[in-house]
């Protein structure tokens, strides 16, 4: 899915951003680039769409980032720097924002890029003729009358988004939200080009029909097989942009994908689960694993279905202490992953690890004080448990595993039972489970991406967890000045509660060229922009 | 003869017809949805989603808006997970790619199974037959999703010679691999057939007949012996050649040749129920015309067989 910013910088924020420098690839004096421009990798599947209000996997994001700008960029470390704005100013309540746009932007016709651009597309998100499943965004991003529009109860031109003249662009907003900006360089809030969305209808986005204003065009799009994209002439800062072409390959299969990236067809590809050990030690230039902010774990049913015994903290906490992630992590994944006893990773911005018990002790101490606890809960060798994961190797290796752990350290009979995506989804989303897989990962870099879950109104919360205390902290962070107090001791109380039981966190892993240069590993959301690379030569 | 033609595609219509109703309801068996997801979609947003593709509609009414759709203007719906495309779109970019791949496999596999065939079964019992039929249990045995990995670390990671997959047009050197990977089961499953058929014929009285009658043995096997052999071969390549063009998902998966099988496999995993429903008629249609052509076929080859 795709993801967005926030929060992060919200208190660094001044109410007025100047020029930094612009997103391009800085390329070191001296160095030899070579001949061929052209970044070719791997897509899993085919995108959904590359039209900006319609995308909704993370492959299509990426791609629309390369082809549309929208008013802000992230760079290589995940900060913010102007894209189609030059600045913005907001008022004391930071519920206006008023943003300078570039004089110089231009689609790719040659029309150029003005206000009215962006009120139409935002105007587009929310409007239900559309039917956009990122339509929410705009009422996440509080922007007055989204929630109306949404519903029908209000026409799309009443949003509170005015093109004061061509080149400012003034937002208004139903509450103070001082991270605004930040939610500005995700896809879906850039700019359509109204005259061609108008003349093609849904065939806007082909090849030859599109008009787009980021640093490249699509040219090319073979379903389900490849998609180019290549140099917008007219793209504003286009001087400075170094690849030429940027081509995706859709490659089901992580095998043949990892092959095909030998062979010299791509120039970055996923490592398959399990091999990254083995190839970071022959190609350690190549093999990369960076954090990413993704959570695995398992949720337990405490729902109206749930099963009674689980009902029972003690029960739940033996559960979760008899896991050993060591062994998830360094076994089986192997992947760089992080073992995880709490819910939010650690590499999210800001967010303060609580010394939960668990983490700090031994697993023989873990594994004791979870005998113990079910004994006290009068669950003696016999415990029946179910679990439940959708059809996947990895997925059922780690159940395996756990299945094991809980059957030799607690006695328990453990049923495993796989399920297909969507009938997993299914029976997960109506409670009838004990135990099920999931795995979260965050929209933007915030810790309340992953911890709005735990509240009891969320329509994400499968497990039905219900604590008042959560649910007051959890709004209370939504106002606080610092809200990673907060963080804290939610993820303090999700511990003792123990509505799920966190496995590890996620780590991306890929095989990047050597030659490829401007990958933004540090930035956990991994928002990248072809126009940031360059290729060197051999 | 063409009243027959006439009368089984007369009949084609309601047997159409009825493969659509079923399918139409039995994909709405399935649990879920298109839009079921990891986050699912707030209320709202959902039922406007629903309301722009008319499935907030009965299913009645929803099966006589798309009958309507195909029969008026021959329009088969948008997709519903491939945002920017319609099913006609996804089939007239996806069928010609599988079709392509698809026949030149055919061929392949008609001639070398042909081949190996005739030749086992005329030189039955000597090296050449044991050879013919050690190939032929060899390629049998080895399946299509085991072998096209093999051919990729082969030819395009050791020797460098094909490219790893895609399609590009449809060039050559794209369409090596996956004829390699698609014919060879078919063409081993036509060597059994025509081998078993053509000892069986070579037994017949009638060769023995020809054979009294000093025929040269090559007039006995071409003019005498090769159609009746052909019977069973035919009733075998008319759903051999449905399933040849209506694509592999092993194929498209491991090729990423852009072909309509993943397409159908994906759409029943994304209940992605237009393209489901889209690809299922084509699929019906073709099956209905190929098994008239066999019919055609068999009266052609044995002409005590009168329509």
């Amino acid at each position: 899915m795709t993801k967005m910013p926030r929060i992060l910088f919200a208190g660094l924020l001044a109410s007025s951003m100047l020029v930094t420098p612009t997103l391009a690839a800085n390329v070191p004096d001296g160095t030899k680039l070579a001949d061929d421009q052209t970044f070719t990798y791997r897509l899993l599947d085919e995108f959904t769409s590359v039209d900006p209000q319609v995308v909704e996997d993370v492959s299509g994001s990426d791609i629309v980032r390369d082809l549309f700008e929208g008013l802000f960029n992230q760079d290589a470390d995940g900060n913010l720097v102007p894209g189609v704005a030059l600045e913005y100013t907001t008022n004391d309540t930071k519920d206006v924002y008023t943003f300078k746009l570039r004089p110089e932007a231009r689609w790719s016709n040659g029309d150029p890029v003005v206000a009215g651009d962006f009120v139409y597309a935002w105007q587009r998100l929310v409007d239900p003729e559309l039917g956009s499943p990122y339509s929410w965004f705009g009422e996440l991003m509080s922007i007055e009358n989204a929630a109306a529009i949404i519903a029908g109860d209000k026409p799309k031109e009443e949003l509170g988004v005015k093109a004061i003249d061509d080149h400012t662009l003034e937002v208004r907003l139903t509450n103070s939200l001082p991270y605004f900006p930040l939610m500005t360089t995700h896809s879906s809030t850039f700019p359509v080009h109204k005259p061609t969305v108008e003349k093609f209808g849904t065939d806007w986005t082909k090849p030859g029909n599109i008009v787009s204003n980021g640093a490249y065009v699509l040219t090319e799009h073979v379903p389900s097989e490849r998609s180019v994209r290549e140099r917008n002439p007219m793209y504003w800062n286009n001087d400075e942009t170094v690849i030429e072409k940027v081509v995706a390959l859709v490659i089901n299969d992580d095998n043949v994908a990892l092959t095909r990236y030998f062979a010299g067809e791509l120039d970055r590809t996923d490592i398959p689960s399990g091999q990254y050990p083995k190839l970071k030690a022959e190609y350690p230039e190549e093999a990369i694993s960076a954090p990413r902010l993704c959570s695995y774990y398992y949720i337990i049913n405490l729902g109206e279905n749930g099963p009674e015994y689980l009902k029972d903290v003690r029960v739940r906490e033996a559960l979760s202490l008899a896991v050993d992630r060591d062994v998830i992590v360094d076994k089986i994944l192997q992947g760089g992953q992080f073992p995880a006893y709490t819910f939010t990773p650690a590499a999210t911005a800001g967010f303060q690890v609580p010394d939960v018990p668990a983490a700090s002790m031994t697993q023989a101490e873990r594994d004791a004080k979870a005998k113990e606890l079910l004994a006290d809960a009068g669950m003696g060798d016999g415990m029946d448990v179910k679990l439940i994961y959708n059809t996947s190797e990895g997925h059922k290796k780690i159940a395996v595993a756990i299945a094991q752990m809980w059957k030799t350290k607690l006695g328990a009979n453990v049923e495993l039972a796989n399920q297909e995506w969507k009938t997993f989804l299914e029976t997960r989303g109506n409670g009838d489970y004990e135990i099920a897989r999931a795995g979260w990962c965050g929209d933007y870099n915030e810790a309340s991406t992953f911890l709005d879950l735990m509240n009891s109104q969320s329509g994400y919360n499968d497990s039905k967890y219900n604590n008042p205390k959560v649910d007051e902290l959890l709004a209370a962070a939504k106002t606080a000045d610092d809200p990673q107090p907060l963080y804290t001791e939610i993820e303090q109380i999700i511990a003792q509660d123990v509505p799920i039981i966190p496995i590890y966190h996620y780590a991306i892993n890929m095989m990047l060229k050597p030659t490829l240069k401007g990958w933004p590993i540090q930035n956990v959301e991994q928002n990248w922009y072809s126009r940031d690379f360059y290729k060197v030569a051999e | 003869m063409l009243n027959f033609i006439i009368r089984r595609l007369l009949v084609a219509i309601p047997t159409l017809l009825i493969l659509i109703v079923i399918s139409f309801f039995l994909m709405q068996l399935a649990p879920g949805g298109p839009f079921t997801s990891e986050r699912p979609l707030p209320p709202q947003v959902l039922a406007n989603i629903q309301a722009k593709y008319g499935l907030d509609k009965p299913l009645l009414h929803q099966l006589w808006v798309y009958m309507k759709g195909i029969l008026l203007h021959f329009d088969f719906g948008p997709s519903y997970q491939y945002k920017d495309r319609s099913v006609n779109d996804i089939i007239a970019q996806g069928f010609p790619i599988t079709l392509k791949y698809g026949s030149i496999s055919f061929v392949v596999a008609v001639a070398i199974g042909v081949s190996l065939g005739v030749i086992a079964a005329i030189r039955h019992n000597t090296r050449l037959d044991y050879a013919a039929t050690g190939t032929t249990f060899f390629a049998q045995s080895l399946p299509n999703f085991v072998m096209a990995p093999i051919l990729i670390i082969v030819f395009t990671w050791q020797l460098g010679w094909l490219p790893g997959g895609g399609w590009n047009g449809g060039q050559w050197q794209y369409l090596v691999m996956p004829v390699i990977a698609l014919s060879t089961s078919y063409f081993a499953s036509i060597a059994r057939i025509t081998r078993s058929s053509m000892l069986e014929v070579l037994n017949s009285n009638f060769i023995r007949t020809a054979r009294a009658k000093g025929l040269p043995e090559r007039v006995i096997i071409w003019r005498h012996a090769m159609k009746p052999t052909m019977m069973p071969v035919v009733s075998y390549l008319g759903p051999a050649f449905v399933g040849m063009i209506t694509g592999s998902v092993v194929i498209d998966r491991y090729f990423n040749t852009g072909g309509i099988g993943a397409s159908y496999v994906n759409s029943a995993l994304n209940r992605d129920y237009s393209v489901m429903l889209g690809i299922t008629i084509l699929y019906g249609g073709l099956t209905i015309l190929f098994n008239l052509v066999t019919d055609v076929l068999y009266a052609w080859l044995d002409p005590k067989i009168r329509y």
